[in-house]
């Protein structure tokens, strides 16, 4: 125990760190242990006939292009606002500035109901596409709509901080070198840039891979074209099949560590580069 | 190249973009947010008071909207103050003490963000559900978790667990300990050093992840909508609501309901605004990289 914490003259570590780790443990760990466990009475063959079986991995298909879509989506227009908002001034920034939060703060369902409608056919911005016989609610393009409006604010409040801080002296340095504007951006700026615009995507993405409530409106739900895997998780509990539904909430749950993982070194990298 | 022709070119430096490219890219910028965030905003409100204020307050006052107005303000009331105390505990051991362990720590309070809002109901219907772990033993007792408002409290709690902690632990780490080593080696005890010393240096940060906390908390959809059972006038909360009123093509009443959330949302937008104007126009300790 004397090597587990170093020595400090401030109190209330063991009561602290005690219910931490309580509370920790009842809330988060032993639910999320629970997955393993019923996945455990499939067996390795019943897991594998799960993960394997067509329709999940159609599903599985969907939600991952339909998330790489979007968070491209945002990871292009995402930085055009984020350079916008840091180095222009106009009439309402500091409104379109707290606005771009809404989709934190507008709750899914809401976001989900407002886009199908919008979408629809014979919705405000659906009827413009209807006209080239384009549909774009109840389609996989409608999931991608849902995944933009949701992951918007990540690309844009990651890449704005880094960007607020490349400093004007290396790119007037730069310029009075004989470099272009467009050479400025491209050979000083995106490099100092660029892992927050790759963390923005990726927190982006993994955000998309799980979500739910903006989606089951727009999307039309059909098996194999735009039925997502969360979805097919609330189907099989409607079957009462448990521990199919549980297999393919492992196989997401293992994609999330990894994507999690990856953001945290993308984060560390781009802090080596700071700090460089 | 000699020094005067270098101080005329000096005069010729591009560091700022030609009019026509700034104004294209603001009209850019712009047209993307109208695009995905205003015209949405503003469709919430007008499908809810397109067809006259008559039709919105009917659709406020059914007992149902009723009643999941109250399920969501229970469960709100008890799953943010149950993750503020948690995350003063949690930030107080990470930011205050040195352990082992610690940035395994930090990561496990993270996890719920990276689980899926449908898998977090899902688990806490395999622990609690009538073929759950501790299924029998509640039934035994005549206790009902899951499709009714425990499970709604519980799963409301996971999804925002980590709001306020991640919110804390950056802050506190960056403030270091020196103002509380002096406070208690000048007598005062550890909850008057919390209080006196580590409260006012904390509180904006404190406030913004309740605010973030909250809205959450309010919002949710995915996790309770596996929990609730959808009962109508018994397990529904706000979102739910909303989501039955829909698949019944009654979109006034859907509209209206939701526009309540979206009031919500600007609520949040502004209150979040206002902190961060109070916590920087104080000169208030954001982390600044002092301990990194």
């Amino acid at each position: 125990m004397a090597q587990f914490k170093a020595h400090s003259v401030l109190p209330g570590f063991n009561l602290a760190l005690g219910f931490t780790l309580l509370y920790l443990s009842l809330i988060v760990l032993i639910p999320l242990s629970s997955l393993f466990f019923k996945t455990a009475t499939l067996g390795w063959s019943g897991f594998w006939e799960v993960a394997t079986d067509e329709r999940v991995l159609a599903s599985l298909r969907v939600t991952f292009v339909a998330s790489f879509a979007a968070a491209t989506l945002n990871a292009i227009f995402g930085l055009v606002v984020a350079w916008v908002l840091v180095r222009y001034s106009f009439p309402g920034k500091r409104l379109v500035d707290a606005l771009v939060d809404l989709p934190f703060a507008l709750p899914t369902a809401v976001a989900g109901i407002t886009l199908a409608m919008l979408y629809a056919p014979n919705g405000w911005i659906g009827h413009y596409f209807a006209e080239h016989d384009i549909k774009i609610a109840y389609t996989p393009l409608g999931i991608v709509v849902a995944l933009t409006f949701i992951g918007l604010p990540f690309v844009v409040r990651t890449v704005q901080p880094v960007l607020a801080d490349v400093e004007a002296e290396v790119e007037e340095a730069a310029a009075s070198l004989g470099a272009s504007r467009w050479d400025v951006f491209r050979r000083v700026i995106f490099p100092s840039i660029y892992p927050a615009l790759l963390t923005g995507f990726a927190l982006a993405f993994a955000r998309s891979i799980g979500e739910y409530g903006s989606i089951i409106f727009i999307a039309g739900n059909m098996p194999f074209i735009s039925e997502i895997a969360p979805l097919l998780i609330v189907a099989k509990l409607e079957q009462y099949d448990y521990a199919g539904a549980t297999a393919i909430a492992l196989i997401m749950l293992i994609i999330s560590f990894a994507l999690l993982l990856a953001i945290n070194g993308l984060q560390w990298w781009s802090n080596r580069r700071e700090i460089r | 190249m000699s020094l005067p022709q270098q101080l005329i070119n000096n005069r010729k430096i591009t560091t700022h973009e030609s009019k026509v490219v700034t104004l294209v890219l603001i009209t850019v910028a712009l047209s993307y947010l109208v695009l995905f965030l205003g015209i949405p905003l503003f469709a919430v409100f007008y499908e809810a008071l397109g067809k006259g204020w008559s039709l919105y307050w009917a659709a406020l006052q059914d007992p149902d909207a009723w009643s999941a107005i109250e399920l969501t303000l229970i469960a709100a009331a008890i799953a943010v103050p149950a993750n503020l105390v948690f995350g003063v505990a949690a930030a107080w051991a990470i930011a205050k003490f040195e352990f082992r362990g610690k940035s395994v720590l930090i990561t496990l309070i993270d996890l719920p963000f990276a689980v899926s809002p449908v898998v977090s109901g899902l688990i806490y219907v395999l622990l609690f559900g009538a073929q759950g772990w501790f299924g029998p033993w509640l039934q035994e007792h005549d206790l009902k978790l899951i499709f009714a408002v425990p499970g709604i409290v519980l799963v409301t709690i996971f999804v925002t667990f980590p709001f306020i902690a991640r919110e804390l632990i950056p802050l506190m780490q960056a403030q270091g300990k020196d103002e509380e080593e002096a406070a208690v080696s000048l007598g005062a005890s550890g909850w008057q050093t919390f209080w006196r010393v580590t409260v006012p240096n904390i509180k904006w940060g404190l406030l913004y992840g309740v605010i973030l906390c909250n809205a959450r908390a309010m919002g949710e959809f995915g996790a309770v909508s596996v929990v609730s059972g959808h009962i109508r006038g018994m397990t529904n909360t706000i979102p739910l609501h909303v989501e039955i009123l829909y698949n019944e093509y009654n979109f006034v009443a859907a509209f209206s309901v939701a526009s309540l959330l979206a009031l919500l949302a600007l609520v949040t937008l502004l209150a979040k605004s206002i902190v961060e104007f109070k916590a920087k126009s104080n000169g208030d300790r954001l982390p600044h990289g002092e301990t990194e």
